[in-house]
């Protein structure tokens, strides 16, 4: 996967999440509870959808690492390079 | 306490049935007679008639928070705001932590737990991918935790679990803490999503009890010959419960007021009804309200549609109220199906319009009555018209021996 489809699967996980989330104005460093209405239970939601498409298991040490949409791509790349 | 203080009125009523999202839709079908029971096809089940409900599901919270949140939760939201708006009272008129949210249930988790087995499933059955919202969703609390969470409410919430006597049970929960002082508003009510339980349905085939009929509108006959069981029904009614005091001071329009009740036990089987205390339970809900039998107006008879449970109700009232020739009996699940925890809230409001109206809606499906059914005063198939309406009885009984009564009384202006 490349950095712009990583992109685009966090930001259909996040709609599948909440349907309403308004990306218009997204900033890809800041952190995304701060621009979405997003939670704790969100953010295992976006685990879980990760680990049911991609079989990716990311330990609890590693969820900081999805704060932001950045943040997100630049964890996951690597973990996605073969997909 | 003065004694007005110690006087519980109903304020508000907001509802969601298989045929209505509001009351006055309600009323109108169910005189009209009017069923919308369809059929459901139903995971690992297949074809059965069903009550649904049809309502704005996102008129008072996010598509998001359905999704999160149960069935239960959304139908309960749905109903607390109706009740506030129905009752034209602000959620701010009560110190907040001063409201009490409880909401019967028949149970509670079968659907969730089922749904994440069936995902489960999907992957090998590796529980890694069970979701994290299985418990927030399964705790009892649920539905009621839901409202709170939607209204900003920081007073009590609990469940009520009394099977199929619930709703009534969580209506005598919230009289009794508006009488004890612990709150001074009560949302109080009972719901349902158990037509999303293959096991409900499963467990009641099994047993011999689950109706079934060409036509779904007719599958559900209490005190018909052919009836053959159960029509499971989701729904939910939520009551704005108040002292009558507070209602007189801000002018609110009052349904009627809760003067008698009671709940007991059989203490003999896990699914039998009994009739010797479904009497006793009656008997005492009007001793409590200083009524006779020739004081109750309408009966809503629980009737499910079970050949036993429909003989054994009226064998009780038989017993009470063979001298009291001006009281009519009717039943409402005919129409709406069998809405578990949500059944006897949803039936008395669907009878409360006759303290206006004087009307009694009538028991449908009926075309060949059972003569161990055939009570003098049964409303079937037809409304009835009558002088005057004051005083309604509505009974709710359940598994494992419960039975509970209400008796609300028009307030006289």
């Amino acid at each position: 996967m490349t950095r712009d489809d990583i992109k685009d699967l966090i930001l259909e996980i996040i709609k599948d999440i909440d349907e309403d989330a308004d990306f218009e104005t997204l900033q890809a460093d800041q952190p995304l509870r701060d621009q979405l209405d997003l939670d704790s239970m969100d953010f295992l939601d976006i685990v879980m959808e990760l680990r049911k498409r991609h079989k990716l298991q990311i330990p609890e040490g590693d969820y900081p690492q999805l704060a932001s949409l950045s943040s997100c791509v630049n964890y996951l790349e690597p973990l996605l390079k073969n997909v | 306490m003065d004694r007005n203080q110690q006087r519980v009125v109903i304020t508000g009523i907001g509802l969601a049935a298989p045929n209505a999202d509001n009351l006055q839709v309600f009323r109108a079908k169910l005189l009209a007679g009017i069923s919308e029971i369809k059929e459901i096809d139903l995971r690992y089940f297949g074809p059965a008639p069903a009550g649904i409900c049809t309502f704005d599901e996102t008129r008072y919270r996010k598509k998001k928070d359905n999704k999160r949140g149960t069935r239960a939760g959304c139908i309960g939201v749905y109903c607390a705001h109706e009740a506030l708006a129905d009752a034209s009272l602000d959620i701010d008129y009560y110190d907040r932590s001063r409201i009490g949210v409880y909401v019967g249930l028949t149970e509670h988790g079968t659907v969730e737990t089922e749904n994440e087995i069936f995902n489960i499933s999907q992957y090998n059955y590796d529980v890694k991918y069970w979701t994290h919202h299985h418990n927030p969703r399964t705790v009892l609390n649920n539905p009621a935790g839901e409202i709170t969470m939607s209204l900003g409410i920081t007073g009590p919430h609990y469940a009520i679990g009394a099977a199929c006597a619930a709703g009534n049970a969580s209506l005598i929960q919230g009289v009794q803490m508006l009488r004890l002082g612990e709150v001074d508003m009560a949302l109080a009510g009972g719901i349902s999503e158990s037509t999303g339980s293959f096991g409900i349905f499963a467990s009641f085939k099994a047993q011999g009890a689950l109706a079934e009929a060409d036509d779904p509108r007719l599958a559900c006959k209490p005190f018909d010959l052919e009836r053959n069981g159960i029509v499971v029904s989701e729904g939910g009614c939520i009551y704005v419960l108040e002292r009558l005091e507070k209602a007189l001071e801000r002018g609110a329009k009052i349904y009627g007021e809760i003067v008698g009740y009671c709940i007991n036990s059989d203490a003999r089987d896990f699914v039998l009804p009994y009739d010797k205390r479904q009497a006793e339970c009656m008997q005492q809900a009007m001793d409590r309200a200083g009524l006779r039998p020739c004081d109750i107006d309408i009966i809503n008879t629980h009737a499910t549609g079970t050949k036993q449970g429909d003989i054994e109700e009226c064998k009780a009232i038989r017993q009470l109220f063979a001298d009291a020739p001006s009281t009519y009996i009717n039943n409402t699940k005919s129409n709406i199906g069998h809405a578990m925890g949500a059944a006897g809230v949803l039936e008395l409001a669907g009878n409360l319009p006759a303290f206006e109206d004087n009307m009694v809606h009538p028991t449908i499906n009926v075309s060949n009555l059972d003569p161990e059914c055939a009570l003098p005063n049964l409303v079937i198939n037809q409304p009835l018209q009558l002088p005057s309406v004051s005083t309604i009885l509505n009974n709710s009984f359940g598994m494992v021996g419960i039975n509970s009564v209400i008796i609300v009384k028009k307030i006289e202006k």
